[in-house]
């Protein structure tokens, strides 16, 4: 079996390694040949080890000393268990999608082999950051899939958009690993060691010990840690207020944007701090943090999805909204929830993507919805895979997105910390403005008139079959995913890997509730959420089918409104005055006055120009004539004497 | 264990052997004779060194290899030679490097090459003679002998402002190790007329004259280092210094440095060490932000990674004044990896001069486009110096961030900015270098690397991923020694 932990990461860096190195030598055909065929085989692997974990059989061992320094041993190594390896499936087994629908997506880009280079390698960074069985390496895997995120946001490095917003995805991430390197070094630095399992047994001692930052003001050790961890989360889970990198994201290819910027990539955060529950429980401060920072992420991010017109936009604002409930779920201590909503999301939000990517292959590359319309017809597969994914992210019941999202609403509602009133308000709106967003999508994409022009709509015809076949066999698990709540939120599933303390327990209090998923969809039709879900949907369709006049007339009506949703509530304009501006002038500032004026122009120059001077002047004594020398000494002796004498 | 074998003196000599003998090739029309020499000598240096390593007990902290002669009977100045495990893996990145200078400065120097290739195989083996003497004198005569070869590399074969570079490099160094000199002869006479290092390491000494000599050796080292705000001759040394002179400065030359703050400083000075700990790690943390700000908005390449040299050396001594061992191997560790991606990211530099001769970022833009396997190895080498895990570059850092958290939760804060300093100021200037359309006819007109320039970044990246990946081996034959140092400075010597 170990040889089979071994072969999941290993088998998609083999295929970057031969893809980016060799790629040039063996053409484009073979590099998605090797590059598919060795993530299928890391797929094959992650079922069969998943399957292996349900039987009981959980690992954790290392591979290999890294380092070793002090008393201490840091180690490679992985940690198997039902969150990893559920994890592993729903990783390879989109990257798997990606990698198919890439063919078809960038089938004439000459940077063809690069691309399946870099997604497989991002595949090989992603496992070993779920995989890991200490904080160093999911370090490591933290790091390494933002530098294939930078890599893949910039993929198109001409467009100064692309390498604008891949700059800014990494620094804006690189925030976010400041903090939680920082609470890396405050774990090794209280524990010890960097082992997950070490450090969670330990954890329980550790509540009351305290740290003082500023004298003066204890902090709970373990409430620090959780909040600079929480901070990486932050970044790499884009939330508020360091969300500003994901939509920018957007400028990458669509396959990444899927695949990376809504399944995995940004979802690690959310996973790590389900996999830290031992020690966030701990700390009911850390956890009204977290549900403060989703409920913003998830009201505010959506609204913004409401007026974006960019197709990849609108659905990479979702992702944020999307984002945010997963946070709250853990916020409330609902891990096994935010992590099933990690799942049907990825299937759905995946779907959504790739979706979108069609629309806008056939569309040449316009990404305008307003330049779109009526696409249904001329794209059936595309439609109706995309339909079934806007059902399952408005929360429309049976589908997989009610179930996860409606496990999460609830469960917020009986979160009793601080902000939990506040994350339930959130979560509950948004429901509403999830359904309209989506379906404003889907009206203003597929049905209606044909706005595109008239040589784009000559050419509309459905995607080929290595895109299209993704997008139908992903639809399956976004109608089915949801299916397994029962076991997977409620019932055993997540046993021993996920840790809730009893008086935080809401999913416990759900469980006993729980009759079914037929119980669950008939009890959800009397409920809030439902009724706001297709209240949403039947506002789309008002406003952006039946009467496509009134849009325009809101938006005038609401300037100001509009005009701050339009703009992201400046938080980019703000961002870029504050933190970019303002670290440039500071540099400059200590460049030219700090090295430039006073070390080198006062002391260092200035010292030379005082040796210079000092010669100058005491050049002038040594003129060569005798007399004067002779004076100088009578002055000499006439002064030594008179001195004496006295 | 025994080694009778004079493996140190022939690790030393052997490169100014054969730099002597490239000297007598005469001048250009025997160009192509001189650069075998000189790479035969250079590998050569570089087989001689692996006995050094497969040969180290790494079980003991006690001086390996040892050599002593008498030089000097009646200074007792003895030619007394050996290593440790701090020394040696200096000595291996030293025999590592020179090669890859000879390579660097193949076709790319055109005049003198006789001398421009002696000048650095004679620096060579006067560097390893600074890491291996165990006699004061004769480290001090190594110390200063390493300046020559470099002034004259500045000096020669620089830039347009090369002499004002050099004359800076040269006094700011020089002036710095006069007070050195002054301490080895304090510490000559109360150690009752004793030239040797580890006789040194045993005196005990009241606090004041401690401090006195603390500060001696500080303003020899600091200014080698550089630290803040001793610091501003490396900028101007590395923009007027050739290819090759940079490299060899940032990879090697900043390292007697560090070196001298674990030779001398610690062992010899522990209390003072403490006394002053506060001062330098905060020296250090200034060095790690102040400049990595100043980084940012630099517009000449060299100069950007000259203060980003600047900044990761901050690192390295505030590894070792935070006293402890992850402070101390980090900072080891950040050394060894700093020689490899400075020498590299100054490569890489070399590069883009040989084609566009600008050093300036405005005049590039969209390289990848006409250089991608280029773009490839200047990505990882960036990527390394922003400090990403799976580089040498983030295990140093790591070690150092880990080590401050020990010991004030706000070093390590102030010492973790680097994550976004570091990647802004590294990133940015990748972008508008390499990435972009083509900005210029000039860069419409580059041409890839050649295989000269392909291996020598090969064999950089290969080292700064293997160090990344596994650095174990690395930090294996300095724990005993890092042990027993931290043993010696934790014990008073008042």
């Amino acid at each position: 079996m170990q040889n089979l932990y071994l072969l999941v990461p290993l088998a998609p860096l083999i295929g970057a390694l031969i893809s980016g190195l060799f790629g040039r030598f063996i053409g484009p055909v073979w590099s998605h040949r090797t590059t598919i065929l060795l993530v299928f085989i890391s797929l094959l692997a992650s079922i069969v080890i998943l399957l292996d974990v349900l039987e009981g059989n959980i690992y954790n061992g290392s591979v290999y000393t890294w380092l070793m320094t002090g008393d201490t041993r840091f180690e490679i190594g992985f940690l198997i268990d039902q969150l990893s390896a559920t994890m592993m499936v729903v990783v390879s087994l989109v990257s798997l999608m990606v990698h198919i629908y890439t063919i078809g997506y960038m089938h004439d880009d000459p940077g063809y082999q690069r691309f399946f280079s870099y997604i497989s390698l991002f595949t090989f960074s992603m496992m070993m950051l779920v995989m890991s069985n200490n904080f160093l390496q999911l370090f490591f895997g933290w790091e390494a899939v933002g530098l294939v995120s930078y890599l893949l946001i910039g993929f198109w490095y001409t467009r100064p958009t692309a390498i604008y917003a891949n700059m800014k995805a990494f620094l804006v991430n690189r925030v976010g690993d400041f903090g939680f390197l920082l609470g890396i070094a405050l774990v090794l630095m209280y524990f010890g060691t960097l082992d997950y399992a070490a450090v969670f047994t330990q954890a329980p001692g550790m509540v009351d010990e305290k740290i003082e930052l500023i004298p003066g003001m204890p902090w709970l050790v373990i409430t620090l840690i959780c909040i600079l961890l929480f901070i990486g989360a932050m970044g790499k889970s884009a939330q508020f207020p360091l969300h500003v990198w994901l939509p920018d994201s957007m400028e990458g290819p669509t396959p990444i944007s899927a695949l990376i910027h809504a399944a995995t990539m940004v979802t690690a955060g959310i996973f790590m701090v389900a996999r830290m529950s031992p020690l966030f429980e701990l700390s009911e401060t850390a956890l009204s943090v977290i549900l403060i920072i989703g409920g913003i992420t998830t009201l505010f991010m959506a609204l913004v999805a409401v007026v974006q017109n960019d197709i990849k936009r609108v659905v990479a604002y979702s992702t944020l909204s999307q984002l945010g409930y997963m946070t709250v779920a853990l916020g409330a201590s609902a891990y096994s929830a935010a992590i099933f909503h990690l799942m049907t999301h990825a299937f759905f939000k995946a779907v959504l993507f790739l979706g979108a990517g069609s629309v806008i292959i056939a569309m040449h590359h316009e990404q305008n919805m307003r330049k779109m319309g009526g696409l249904k017809s001329y794209m059936p597969v595309t439609y109706w895979t995309m339909f079934i994914a806007a059902l399952a992210s408005a929360g429309v019941p049976g589908f997989s997105g009610f179930f996860s999202k409606d496990a999460i609403i609830e469960a917020v509602n009986f979160a009793n910390i601080p902000g939990g009133g506040f994350a339930y308000f959130c979560v509950l709106v948004t429901v509403f403005i999830t359904a309209l967003y989506t379906f404003r999508l889907i009206f203003m994409t597929f049905h209606g008139q044909t706005r595109m022009d008239a040589h784009t709509k000559e050419h509309l015809h459905e995607s080929p079959w290595v895109v299209t076949l993704p997008l139908v066999i992903l639809a399956i698990p976004t109608i089915a995913a949801g299916w397994f709540i029962g076991p997977i939120v409620f019932g055993d599933y997540f046993n021993n890997v996920i840790y809730v303390l009893p008086h935080h327990d809401a999913i416990e209090k759900l469980g006993a509730e729980f009759t079914g998923i037929g119980g669950m969809m008939m009890h959800a039709l009397s409920t809030v959420p439902f009724w706001l879900s297709m209240a949403g949907i039947f506002t789309a369709w008002y406003l952006y089918s039946a009467r496509t006049d009134i849009p325009g007339k809101i938006k005038v009506r609401c300037g100001p409104l509009y005009k701050l949703l339009d703009n992201k509530y400046y938080i980019d304009e703000f961002y870029s005055w504050l933190f970019a501006g303002g670290t440039r002038t500071l540099g400059t500032m200590l460049w030219k006055y700090g090295d430039i004026k006073v070390i080198d122009g006062f002391f260092v120059n200035g010292t030379a120009r005082v040796v210079a001077l000092t010669a100058t002047v005491v050049r002038r004594y040594q003129t060569g004539y005798i007399y004067h020398y002779a004076f100088t000494m009578i002055v000499g002796v006439f002064v030594i004497l008179t001195l004496w004498l006295y | 264990m025994s080694f009778d074998f004079p493996l140190l003196s022939l690790i030393i000599w052997l490169p100014i052997v054969f730099g002597i003998a490239v000297f007598a090739t005469g001048n250009d029309r025997n160009a192509q004779l001189a650069r075998w020499i000189s790479l035969v000598g250079s590998i050569l240096g570089l087989l001689v060194a692996i006995p050094l390593y497969t040969n180290f007990d790494s079980a003991t902290g006690a001086m390996q290899f040892i050599e002593s002669h008498v030089w000097f009977e009646r200074f007792n100045v003895n030619y007394h030679l050996g290593v440790d495990g701090i020394s040696m893996p200096l000595i291996l990145l030293n025999c590592f490097i020179t090669p890859l200078v000879i390579v660097a400065g193949w076709e790319v120097i055109k005049e003198r090459i006789s001398q421009y290739m002696g000048a650095f195989l004679i620096m060579s083996g006067i560097v390893n003679g600074v890491f291996a003497s165990l006699d004061a004198i004769l480290f001090y005569v190594f110390w200063e002998a390493s300046l020559i070869p470099m002034f004259l590399i500045i000096g020669i074969w620089g830039g347009p402002n090369r002499v004002y570079a050099a004359v800076k490099f040269f006094l700011y160094t020089l002036l710095g190790s006069l007070l050195m000199l002054i301490a080895f002869i304090y510490l000559y006479l109360i150690s009752g007329g004793s030239f040797s290092i580890e006789d040194y390491h045993k005196l005990s000494i009241p606090l004041t004259p401690q401090i006195l000599i603390f500060v001696a050796f500080l303003l020899a080292f600091a200014v080698k280092v550089p630290m803040w705000p001793v610091h501003t001759w490396l900028p101007d040394a590395h923009v007027e210094a050739p290819t090759g002179g940079s490299v060899v400065l940032a990879a090697i030359l900043l390292k007697l440095g560090g070196y001298g703050f674990l030779r001398f400083s610690l062992p010899i000075t522990p209390d003072a060490s403490h006394y002053l700990a506060t001062m330098m790690i905060v020296l250090s943390l200034i060095a790690i932000v102040y400049i990595g700000l100043i980084a940012l908005m630099q517009v000449d390449m060299k100069k950007l990674i000259a203060y980003s040299s600047v900044a990761h050396m901050g690192f390295v001594t505030l590894g070792f004044f935070l006293l402890n061992a992850y402070g101390i191997e980090g900072a080891m560790v950040q050394m060894i990896s700093h020689g490899f991606i400075s020498g590299a990211m100054f490569l890489c530099v070399g590069v883009l001069y040989d084609r566009l001769h600008s050093r300036q970022i405005a005049d590039y833009g969209g390289v990848v486009n006409k250089m991608p396997i280029f773009a490839a190895f200047f990505m990882l080498f960036a990527m390394a110096n922003a400090g990403l895990p799976g580089t040498s570059g983030f295990v140093g850092e790591f070690m150092v961030i880990m080590s401050a958290m020990k010991v004030n939760f706000w070093y390590a804060f102030l010492a973790a900015t680097t994550l976004i300093f570091g990647a802004a100021y590294t990133l940015w200037m990748y972008k508008r270098v390499i990435f972009g359309a083509v900005a210029s006819p000039a860069v419409e007109g580059l041409k890839d690397i050649s295989k000269r320039e392909f291996v020598l970044l090969a064999i950089l990246a290969i080292s700064v991923l293997w160090i990344g990946v596994y650095p174990y081996p690395l930090t294996e034959v300095m724990h005993t020694t890092v042990d027993q140092l931290l043993a010696h400075v934790s014990n008073s010597k008042l």
